[in-house]
């Protein structure tokens, strides 16, 4: 499995964004099976009391849940795994507004430039070159 | 539940050089260490101490709370950073050799790694490379049934993708129950399978700390504090 670690940010919060991005993109389903610790472990490379807790954090945040003897399953609450997803887009969001702000722009031109941007990239996806640069502004 | 390693107050001299000074730790069970320091830091000597290969100038060494001696030594079981194996072998005889020798030798864990780590029992030890040496070694150390395993170097002398062998062979085969002390100096490949890590520094341990906190708290990778340490 391909997954770079950040090792100066704790690892198992970078498994849990891990994990739940598969939740959200679909590559673990709703009620899915989850691998064990050990396995997870195994394929990752790291310690598996690193891999335990992950799991304990995602358990309490109900993203996944414990069958006993079973196993870990991902929630089977679909209402859940669109609230994930939600938080996931609002944390990247944030991160954008945050950087932008540091740059010194202002919000309206924030809304412009994403439009243009977003528009930017549908017409690239045609062939066409523009709105690349985003406006200037004195 | 008690401690698998304790230290208390250990010093160790070699004639008028002191190679450990004053050191005072504990281990937990289930518990992966990382022993970090430069060459010449005393992390051999601690495994050494741990093993009850060398006894301390003063201070004590307990392994679950036993007193280190005669009974300890089936707890612990050390992997040293020179061979213990002897040259005629071939790994079928080292396998055999190990099985003799310790009670709690488990024979079929040690077919299925030597299967994992891809060596052969024909093989003869003398013609093994270094990487494949250590792994033969690693094998050898986590196939007893210990509460303690000192691995001193595993990683020393291969490339980066044996050393990704080595580390999955550690995480799959290491039991649970028992607790695990990896020394090395090469931390930035190994540093994500620690729980926790030991500085030590000319003989004196300079931190003991939880890796996650350690990024949690200061932001920093082990291998950054590792060079912050060494730095001067």
């Amino acid at each position: 499995m391909a997954m770079e670690f950040d090792n100066n940010l704790p690892i198992y919060l970078q498994i849990m964004q891990y994990i739940k991005k598969q939740i959200v993109t679909g590559t673990l389903k709703a009620g899915d099976k989850i691998p064990s610790v050990r396995e997870l472990a195994a394929e990752l490379q790291i310690n598996p009391n690193t891999v335990q807790r992950t799991f304990q954090e995602l358990e309490r945040e109900e993203v996944v849940e414990t069958k006993r003897g079973l196993g870990r399953y991902v929630t089977s609450e679909e209402s859940k795994i669109m609230t994930i997803k939600k938080e996931m887009a609002g944390e990247l969001l944030e991160r954008f507004l945050t950087g932008m702000q540091e740059l010194g722009i202002e919000e309206q031109d924030i809304v412009t430039i994403v439009a243009e941007a977003v528009a930017g990239g549908q017409s690239s996806q045609h062939g066409n070159e523009q709105g690349k640069g985003g406006p200037e502004h004195e | 539940m008690s401690n698998i390693l304790e230290l208390n107050h250990i010093s160790k001299m070699y004639g008028g050089k002191r190679a450990l000074s004053d050191v005072t730790l504990t281990v937990s069970p289930g518990r992966i260490v990382g022993l970090l320091g430069s060459n010449g830091s005393g992390k051999s000597t601690l495994m050494k101490l741990a093993a009850g290969l060398l006894h301390p100038s003063s201070g004590t060494i307990q392994i679950t709370g036993k007193p280190v001696g005669l009974e300890t030594k089936s707890l612990v079981s050390f992997m040293p950073d020179r061979p213990l194996t002897e040259k005629w072998m071939k790994v079928r005889d080292a396998i055999a050799y190990y099985r003799d020798f310790y009670a709690d030798f488990d024979e079929e864990k040690a077919r299925e790694m030597l299967d994992f780590m891809k060596l052969a029992e024909g093989d003869k030890v003398r013609h093994l490379s270094k990487g494949m040496n250590e792994r033969l070694q690693l094998t050898l150390a986590l196939s007893r049934k210990a509460r303690l395993y000192l691995l001193d170097e595993p990683i020393g002398g291969v490339d980066p993708v044996a050393r990704g062998k080595i580390l999955d062979a550690i995480v799959k085969f290491y039991d649970e129950d028992s607790s695990l002390i990896i020394s090395t100096h090469l931390v930035t490949d190994i540093e994500r399978i620690f729980d926790e890590v030991i500085f030590i520094r000319e003989g004196e341990k300079v931190m003991q700390e939880e890796v996650e906190t350690l990024r949690l708290k200061y932001g920093k990778s082990v291998d950054e504090m590792f060079k912050e340490v060494y730095a001067e």
